[in-house]
């Protein structure tokens, strides 16, 4: 399976990716209170909807993956190398000069523009289109939302709902857990954490999965504590429900609401956390935090080098204002407490 | 007739600073085949702990601490945990009290009887849910295969209480224990439900334990009563006996406190005081801080059990007294 070259794994994922969202689509219009709850999101939050899917689209665009159909020689890239619809689409677009957008000014290079106007946002010190590397970025700062989201969700609901539900021993031992993760400084343990299992996404990700999921463990087996309790719990007992069942069909289900929530709320902090990272140096290659990172210091120049950092901080901006405003939405439609207040 | 159910010395300990506290306190009785044992009480006097405690159901930390529950002779105490789910809405179904909240309020209430169904049986979908609609039409659900794909908050609450009883109904259990069955419902519906019971329990020729705190329900529907005060029984006879002719003190207080029994315009009678917490028990007899015919043994000793009639037991030092002189 290892084997498998990174691009083929990519496209694995896609294709999982849209079948899960589809699968999810089906199971949301077949439960009634879901279906409600997605109009309700969709008319409260149609602008900040419509710009996440941007971005996953791009993100998507930037997922297919395939060799070949590349002239030799093309952007620099090597022969063999797979490229993604994305890349494609900036086939030429790498600039043997520093540019200004819409690439009417050259700088500090002083080689002649070999495409002049093409590049709306300009380029890097590099060389390479910052629209182009703004827009790969949308990918990274997905996966490192989601997957750790899908790491760390997990983790937390195994051990809250299991504390929660079983008690005892178990309890003790996961509240001890997430004290001791909790009174260790997170940024400490994340370097820790990355520095002993190397740099790349899926580390990264583990790492934030790691120091991330104490809050949501906390909250789920709290809200468990309170759904086993409660007496159709009692009843699924009563009909002779073993306690796996009862967890799988009584208490998540109950809970699904708030791991929605949490899904959303976390998504925009953890693609800031990375942010953080890569301006220690441990982010993720390609993110927009390398981007900011690297521009840095091309903000001291004369006549100052804004548009790099400023496309980078434009974007992470506008996809964290989008997924806030959604969760925002999605908590309101959600949460029984707020709904009661709207009634 | 052979009783279904023999529950014997059957005791529930929670534990609390001041030792294990005996919620339930050596109670027996015997359940017969196609029979209405009411457990009566106020609340707090265990009824309900009872009947958790014979499907071994106690919430923690409390537990079963002494006892024997026999289903057709075989200890239930001694089931492996397996077993004892086989046994729960397998041959014991329960219906409980609030019906609001019996049910999960995200999984559509067709898939709760289906799934109730298929746990105990090994059906096909299809078939679970043909026999779920069949279920739905018995009980009198109108409409039963719209509602079938109803959410329980699309219900009112008659009607989540009738899918409560399909769904306890659905493996055609010998004993129904059916906890307040109707003290969440409006009167109308409630009559609905326990004519419903009694034809069920007609039908099916199903016993039926039935816990209670309102006489008119026992009245209706019950064959014999046992009258439970803080975890012990104090009297145990057949319906028409009990209720014409109340032998232990508390009985008597509770029967003249029904409103409808008493002279309109008059003060209702009432009994003084209320259940005492667990913690604070007598060492005599449990009645004897509200008895208002207390003597000097009943703060010391319990009652001894007396059969004053066949069928009938009673705990009290009075009516062993006079029990004995009858007997001299």
């Amino acid at each position: 399976m290892m084997g498998l070259e990174p691009h083929i794994w990519s496209n694995v994922m896609t294709v999982l990716l849209v079948s899960g969202a589809i699968f999810v689509t089906r199971v949301v219009r077949g439960q009634r209170l879901w279906r409600e709850a997605a109009q309700a999101l969709w008319q409260r939050r149609r602008f900040a909807l419509v710009v996440v899917a941007v971005y996953v689209l791009i993100g998507l665009a930037d997922s297919v993956a395939w060799k070949g159909g590349v002239p030799e020689g093309a952007m620099g890239v090597l022969p063999n190398a797979p490229l993604s619809l994305l890349d494609r689409a900036f086939l030429d677009s790498r600039e043997a000069s520093y540019s200004a957008p819409f690439a009417d000014v050259e700088f500090y290079g002083g080689a002649p523009l070999r495409n002049p106007g093409k590049h709306p946002f300009g380029t890097d010190i590099l060389g390479r289109d910052v629209l182009y590397l703004a827009l790969k970025g949308a990918r990274v700062a997905l996966l490192i939302g989601g997957l750790t989201s899908l790491i760390a969700i997990p983790l937390a609901l195994l051990f809250g709902v299991g504390a929660g539900y079983f008690g005892g021993r178990f309890d003790d031992f996961v509240f001890f857990l997430i004290s001791t993760l909790a009174s260790m400084p997170s940024l400490l343990l994340l370097i820790a954490l990355i520095m002993v299992m190397g740099r790349g996404t899926v580390s990264v990700c583990v790492a934030l999965a790691v120091t991330g999921w104490v809050g949501f463990c906390r909250l789920s087996r709290a809200e468990t504590l309170k759904l086993r309790e409660l007496d159709y719990v009692q009843a699924a007992r009563a009909l002779g429900v073993s306690e796996t069942r009862i967890i799988f069909r009584h208490i998540l289900p109950n809970l699904a609401h708030l791991i929605v929530i949490t899904f959303v709320l976390t998504f925009s902090g953890l693609v800031l956390s990375e942010a953080v990272l890569s301006w220690l140096g441990i982010g993720v290659d390609g993110s927009w935090g390398q981007m900011i990172d690297g521009a840095r210091d091309e903000l001291s120049r004369e006549p100052i080098v804004w548009w790099n950092i400023g496309a980078a901080g434009t974007v992470l901006f506008v996809l964290i204002l989008a997924v806030n405003a959604v969760g925002d939405a999605v908590r309101d439609v959600l949460d029984p407490r707020t709904l009661r207040g709207q009634q | 007739m052979t009783a279904l159910l023999e529950v014997r010395d059957l005791c529930t300990a929670f534990p609390s600073g001041q030792g294990a506290l005996r919620v339930v306190d050596g109670v027996s009785f015997d359940l017969a085949r196609g029979e209405v044992l009411a457990l009566v009480g106020e609340s707090g006097s265990g009824k309900s702990m009872t009947a958790l405690s014979a499907l071994r159901l106690v919430p923690k930390p409390g537990r079963v601490v002494g006892g024997e529950v026999r289903l057709d002779g075989e200890n239930l105490m001694d089931l492996s945990v397996t077993e004892m789910r086989r046994i729960r809405g397998g041959r014991v179904g329960m219906i409980f009290q609030e019906p609001m909240t019996c049910l999960n309020p995200v999984v559509r209430v067709g898939a709760q009887v289906v799934e109730a169904i298929r746990l105990h049986e090994p059906v096909s979908k299809a078939e679970a849910r043909e026999r779920a609609r069949s279920l739905f039409a018995e009980v009198g659900i109108p409409d039963p295969e719209a509602r079938l794909d109803a959410h329980p908050h699309e219900l009112s609450g008659g009607l989540k209480q009738r899918v409560m009883i399909a769904m306890a109904l659905s493996t055609r259990p010998e004993i129904l224990i059916a906890d307040e069955p109707t003290t969440a419902l409006d009167v109308t519906v409630q009559a609905q439900i326990l004519s419903l019971l009694r034809d069920l329990q007609r039908e099916r020729n199903a016993a039926i334990l039935l816990i209670t705190h309102d006489l008119g329900i026992v009245n209706e529907l019950a064959d014999r009563v046992a009258v439970m005060y803080a975890g012990r029984l104090v009297e145990v006879a057949e319906r028409a006996a009990l209720l014409e002719d109340p032998r232990h003190p508390y009985t008597q207080g509770l029967l003249r406190s029904i409103p409808a029994l008493s002279a309109p315009g008059e003060a209702l009678p009432e009994i003084p005081g209320v259940v005492p917490s667990p913690d604070q028990w007598p060492r005599g007899c449990r009645f004897s801080t509200r008895c208002p015919r207390r003597f000097e043994p009943c703060a010391e000793t319990f009652p001894a059990e007396t059969t004053p009639a066949p069928g009938r037991r009673v705990w009290c030092h009075e009516v062993e007294t006079t029990e004995g002189e009858d007997a001299r």
